[in-house]
């Protein structure tokens, strides 16, 4: 325990003197004054940039919308994906069907479907949620069914030998038994899911964060586009860290699993 | 039921009116179809078991032993020929008839005690009345104090026992055995073997236990069957009328576990003679 904390502090330390490396290396290149400061801002507009739009508010109440649509987007792949992935995992006429389309469809970028939910549901906050939907379901539904397939059989058996039902048999050993490889999907659907709204949310949006970067490249505010896009990163690296890190150690030491 | 019945000090058949056996198989086989060809695993199967008997079943790898397990388990069906269970056609799986397997059976997401308490669940038995059937058959097996550790810190003969306690739990009129020791240590193996002793002793289990270990069929069983493949058949049936409990290195036992191996090595000197193999 000791030694890991102790490689867990100095792993910090080296990532806190990268970083301050990082910012001193980038305000030393703009005092150097090469490029145009409206082109390229010192870390202390940025910086500056970040407060105000914070202290306005703008920037919590885009990030609370992109996280709405998010949530609803997600939840919604998470619905569809698992369903689809059990089935494609149990049955193989659906896998060799609906299967071959879900993993087609993981060659077309999300944003592509943008076009199509235009048409379908006008621009609305649906049609974000649609392409968000689209962005993670096949990711989801392609490691639900990769989980359902990896159980081992004699798990199966060891059930069925109890006289369990088919509804015993999913809720038992079928869902239980996908979980780590459910959470990886998960993880993965997640990034993309969040790719895919910044990226509809650029291109169609009255809030969140991708609109607000559209508004910096709309009025020239470089600082705001460098503080937007630190952000999104921000906001993605949380939620891996705090959410999908320590549900995906968890299952990995509850199901035994050799530390990755 | 077969709950903790009082210790056993006369042989089943004398307990035991002389009624219906609790298992019949008459005539069965089971062929198998693959583009390639049919396989016969099973041929022409004719056993009776008894209530209370410890009956194993030896063989050599590839001679139907799985094959029979599953169609007692219910697993699997007869091309031909009927088995009946307690009076009645035997058409599907069911916790009166709970299969031990030979490994890798448990459930890793679970604890030792939730695993015990796996078949009560799918057989619908809740509350207190669960939680005194698991402690029970825990202490039965020595793993009271495991109860909380899951599947992955066990060693390979705690994972048999928590294995036996799921099955046992469940009170199934008939136990089967799927090679549950071939894949531990020595000394492992004869501890289990030991305590399967004391639990058959203690419980007055049904038990129907497949193994290729001619020693082990010799300690634990009423009665042998001894299998010979392609296609799979009894070959010989051997009574153990040895006193229990038993000890793997005494002259009985010894004697026996010669007399089921000349069974089978005469019949491997006769199946390369005649040249028989799997295929119809």
């Amino acid at each position: 325990m000791r030694v890991f904390a102790a490689a867990n502090f100095w792993r910090v330390v080296r990532q806190v003197v990268f970083y301050v490396a990082l910012i001193a290396v980038w305000q030393v290149l703009y005092g150097l004054a090469i490029w145009k400061p409206s082109l390229f801002p010192s870390p202390q507009d940025v910086w500056r940039a970040l407060r105000s739009s914070a202290e306005s508010g703008v920037l919590w109440s885009s990030t609370t919308a992109s996280l709405g649509r998010l949530t609803i987007g997600f939840t919604l792949a998470f619905g569809v994906g698992l369903t689809v992935g059990i089935a494609c995992g149990t049955m193989r006429w659906i896998d060799e069907t609906v299967g071959s389309l879900v993993l087609g469809m993981q060659s077309l970028p999300s944003i592509a479907w943008l076009p199509l939910a235009a048409l379908w549901f006008g621009l609305t906050p649906t049609a974000i949620t649609f392409v968000v939907l689209m962005g993670s379901v096949s990711a989801i539904s392609t490691s639900a069914r990769d989980g359902v397939r990896t159980i081992p059989p004699l798990q199966r058996r060891a059930a069925q030998v109890f006289g369990a039902s088919r509804w015993q048999m999913v809720r038992h050993v079928t869902l239980p038994g996908m979980l780590p490889s459910m959470v990886r999907g998960l993880k993965l659907g997640w990034s993309f899911s969040w790719r895919s709204l910044m990226a509809a949310e650029l291109i169609y949006s009255t809030a969140g964060l991708g609109h607000l970067l559209k508004a910096g490249r709309d009025q020239n505010d470089m600082p705001l586009l460098f503080a937007v896009m630190g952000v999104i990163v921000a906001v993605g690296l949380a939620i891996d860290r705090l959410v999908f890190g320590p549900a995906e150690a968890w299952v990995r030491h509850r199901w035994g699993l050799a530390q990755a | 039921m077969l709950a903790l019945r009082s210790k056993r000090d006369n042989p089943p058949a004398l307990v035991m009116a002389p009624s219906a056996p609790l298992l019949v198989m008459r005539g069965v086989s089971r062929r198998f179809h693959t583009s390639r060809h049919d396989t016969m695993a099973v041929r022409d199967l004719d056993i009776e078991i008894n209530e209370g008997e410890f009956v194993c079943v030896v063989g050599p790898s590839g001679c139907g032993k799985s094959t029979l397990l599953d169609l007692v388990a219910g697993l699997d069906h007869p091309t031909k020929g009927e088995i009946l269970f307690d009076g009645r056609p035997l058409r599907r799986p069911g916790s009166e008839r709970v299969v031990v397997f030979q490994d890798a059976a448990l459930y890793p997401w679970l604890n030792v005690r939730a695993n015990v308490e796996f078949g009560l669940r799918i057989k619908g038995v809740r509350g207190r009345e669960r939680d005194t059937i698991v402690d029970r058959y825990l202490e039965l097996v020595n793993l009271t104090e495991f109860e909380r550790a899951f599947v992955h810190e066990l060693s390979g003969g705690m994972k048999q026992r928590v294995q036996l306690a799921r099955a046992l739990a469940v009170e199934p009129r008939m136990l089967l055995m799927d090679e549950p020791f071939a894949a531990l240590d020595a000394q492992t193996r004869d501890v289990l073997q030991e305590e399967l002793q004391q639990i058959w002793l203690r419980t007055g289990a049904t038990i129907l236990f497949i193994t290729h270990n001619v020693r082990e069929a010799a300690l634990l069983a009423d009665r042998v069957l001894v299998m010979t493949p392609g296609p799979g058949r009894i070959k010989a049936e051997i009574a153990v009328p040895l006193q229990r409990p038993r000890n793997p290195d005494t002259h009985g036992v010894v004697d026996f576990a010669a007399e089921i191996r000349r069974e089978l090595q005469h019949d491997e000197y006769a199946g390369k003679a005649s040249g028989s193999g799997y295929v119809i």
